[in-house]
């Protein structure tokens, strides 16, 4: 299990130069960089218990998350390896483990431990022995029903409470399918039927999960891929009450912190794919377009042609693909276009890189190319010396081990969850053809004489207004996304992006932008307040734009429409921080580049830094964006 | 594979389990001896011996070990 990461060597004893290292600041890297390996539970245990020697370096190390994992049965070994999974991407967990079967006690009562602790987020992993212990296998179909129903309220009035009266995100697990067969086959016929009502148990939960905005841990889904063995050990079950097996806790750990990680948008956004013996079979430079292994006919070629359909879906849903290969350009890319059997075509792919330098120098420039972190990309080569050698330069890139045999490719790269989700929005679905519009964009830049004439001939629209409901996950999907045009990093739940667009004084826009190559999406947001200090200025909160509108003139377009609104309610000035991070460099001048003047003379250089503008005196900033305003 | 060369192996494990190289297992040595050797780490301990030795301990073998000595002739017989 955890194939994709590649095995450590000399686990021990890596671990114990650490511990022994005299250098306790770059402990913490150190034990991150040997969490990248695939460890078996037993090294979890022994790197989590390195981490808890490590000393917590506010400056090195990031803010701890509080977790509360809350459960019918026992959860203290799956902590260990939640915290490792979090020491992966560099997120520190406090946990908290419920007493044993006591989580309704805990979430209920005001004055418990839990309640105390004051958790960001709480983990509900539940088993289906309570409610199939209270069915009888003669209950009809009614009574099954109504029991399920009466147990998913029980379950959602406990998301409630976690919700508002703990203020915390809630992760419900889906419940593994233990059961053993009854009647056999027929199983599937009986409505009391172990198999049968765990199956409808997870179904009801995940449709309530939905409808009330909680997110899923689908372990029942990992076991029926990985196998419900790995998952229950029926001798740790006696042993100890444990209803994950403690091989599979690394698993769990890792699946759980995706999640936790996907919400913080920390997910990949990019898929950058090799070609010769990965995308096809053979190498093109030799093989020809006719030699190489692709398509119907050869088992090879349809396993080849598997990944090419694995990447199209995940550019369907919003991941960009890209290629990044030693090869002639011209060569590799005459296959796109002419090879009849290939699913990829040269148009989904939104940076395509083909040459004889250095990878990870390609990959660099394929970050750039799309305006994303190098920590947004997933690197896909068969080759395990090209693999190893972006590992070594590039360790923020996340390159999947591969299997010897191509069939396992599809697998390996799923399961690795590297593009795991919290939502699927409609700029997702639209997102390949955005990327693809670019493209036309750039050809239009690279054909006109001036930025000027390039701002010009796009025929820009923006389409505004407050934060609508229908909105809403896209709006929280990019603040929560959003690191490089991103004033405050200030991270927001969709209660909470609702309060501020429904607040009597405080203002939620979004700000679409269409072009004549097609509509962007919702590609900024931002979010103002009274200051506190102040009632007659509006505060900045938090501003966000989207990397694909980069230098089309949004900031000043969105800016005016601020200005306006803030004229309109009598306000005096707009204020606004800027709270550097190493990845809102880009904007560090924004503010005074927008007319703001700071509000203290002395804010040191590298700190968060205060502005103001005075909305009396602003000169509207001339645009090539006009605009559609929404009724209100 | 002697009793001795297991008994070492068991040191390891359990030493890696509490990080804490003071550790010294002798075949009469029962749990409780062992500062912070609970249920807890039992079951690691457990799951560390059946993965370094490919073997899977029955459940009556778990609860009924004496003392350490008990599980190294446990650990003998399955691996022959």
């Amino acid at each position: 299990m955890m194939n994709w990461l590649p095995a450590a060597t000399d686990f021990r004893d890596q671990l114990k130069s650490i511990l022994a290292s005299a250098d306790s600041n770059g402990r913490f890297d150190k034990l991150a960089a040997l969490a990248h390996h695939r460890l078996n539970v037993i090294e979890t245990l022994q790197l989590d218990g390195a981490l808890g020697k490590c000393p917590r370096d506010a400056e090195a190390t990031p803010a701890p998350i509080r977790l509360a994992l809350l459960g019918a049965n026992t959860l203290d070994h799956l902590a260990p390896a939640v915290r490792v999974a979090g020491l992966r991407r560099r997120i520190l967990f406090d946990i908290h483990i419920g007493s044993y079967g006591q989580y309704r006690q805990e979430l209920l009562n005001p004055s418990s431990q839990v309640h105390r602790f004051r958790p960001q987020i709480v983990l509900l992993s539940l088993s289906s022995r309570e409610t199939l212990s209270a069915l009888p296998l003669s209950s009809t179909e009614g009574e099954v029903q109504a029991l399920i129903e009466q147990r998913i309220d029980e379950i959602r009035h406990l998301w409630r409470t976690a919700r508002e009266t703990l203020g915390a995100v809630v992760i419900q697990q889906t419940v593994l399918d233990v059961a053993d067969p009854v009647f056999g086959s027929y199983d599937c016929v009986v409505p009391a039927a172990p198999c049968r009502v765990i199956a409808r148990l997870n179904e009801r939960m995940a449709q309530a999960a939905s409808a009330d905005g909680v997110l899923l841990l689908d372990i029942a889904g990992a076991a029926t891929r990985q196998g419900i063995q790995f998952w229950h050990d029926r001798s740790r079950w006696l042993q100890g009450k444990l209803e994950i097996a403690p091989l599979a806790a690394p698993m769990y750990g890792e699946m759980l912190v995706r999640i936790v990680a996907a919400q913080r948008g920390m997910s990949r956004k990019c898929l950058v794919l090799d070609l010769d013996n990965t995308v096809w079979g053979g190498v093109i430079g030799d093989d020809g377009i006719e030699g190489i292994v692709l398509g119907e006919g050869s088992a090879a070629g349809e396993a080849h042609l598997a990944l090419q359909r694995y990447a199209k879906q995940l550019s369907e849903r919003g991941i960009i693909l890209a290629v990044c290969s030693k090869n002639e350009a011209a060569v590799a890319e005459a296959a796109f276009r002419d090879h009849p059997e290939m699913i990829l075509k040269r148009s989904d792919i939104a940076a395509f890189v083909a040459n004889w330098n250095d990878k990870s120098e390609n990959l660099r420039v394929i970050a750039e190319q799309l305006n994303i972190g190098l920590d947004s990309l997933v690197f896909v080569d068969d080759n395990p010396v090209e693999r190893a050698r972006i590992r070594e330069s590039l360790p923020m890139v996340a390159v999947p081990e591969l299997p010897e045999d191509v069939s396992d490719y599809v697998p390996r790269v799923a399961e690795a969850g590297y593009f795991e989700a919290v939502a699927f929005t409609a700029e997702d679905r639209q997102r390949a053809q955005q990327y693809a519009a670019n493209t036309e964009r750039d050809l239009l830049r690279g054909s006109v004489q001036s930025i000027e004439d390039f701002l010009k001939g796009l025929d820009m629209s923006v389409d505004y207004g407050p934060v609508t409901p229908v909105s809403i996950d896209r709006v929280t999907q990019l603040i929560n996304k959003t690191n490089q045009f991103n004033t405050t990093t200030r991270r927001y739940s969709p209660e909470e992006v609702v309060a501020r667009s429904t607040s009597s004084d405080g203002l939620a826009f979004q700000f679409r932008l269409l072009d004549k190559f097609g509509d962007n999406g919702i590609v900024s947001v931002m979010i103002l307040r009274p200051d506190d200090n102040e009632r007659d200025v509006l505060e900045i909160e938090s501003w966000v734009m989207s990397c694909r509108v980069f230098g089309r003139e949004l900031e000043h377009e969105a800016m005016n429409i601020a200005v306006e609104a803030a004229r309109d309610r009598g306000v005096r000035a707009l204020s606004a921080d800027y709270i550097p991070t190493t990845k809102n460099g880009v904007i560090r001048d924004l503010f005074p580049s927008l007319g703001f003047a700071p509000s203290d003379k002395d804010t040191p250089s590298n700190g968060p830094s205060r502005w103001i503008l005075d909305v009396k005196n602003y000169d509207a900033h001339k645009t090539h964006i006009s605009r559609i305003e929404k009724p209100q | 594979m002697t009793e001795d060369e297991i008994l070492q192996t068991l040191t390891r494990i359990l030493r890696d389990l509490l990080m804490d190289d003071s550790i010294v297992l002798a075949m009469d040595t029962r749990r409780e001896d062992v500062p912070a050797w609970d249920s807890f780490n039992y079951i690691n301990f457990i799951v560390a011996l059946e993965m370094e030795y490919g073997i899977k301990f029955k459940v009556s073998d778990v609860e009924s070990f004496e003392n350490v000595g008990a599980i190294v002739k446990q650990t003998k017989a399955l691996r022959s």
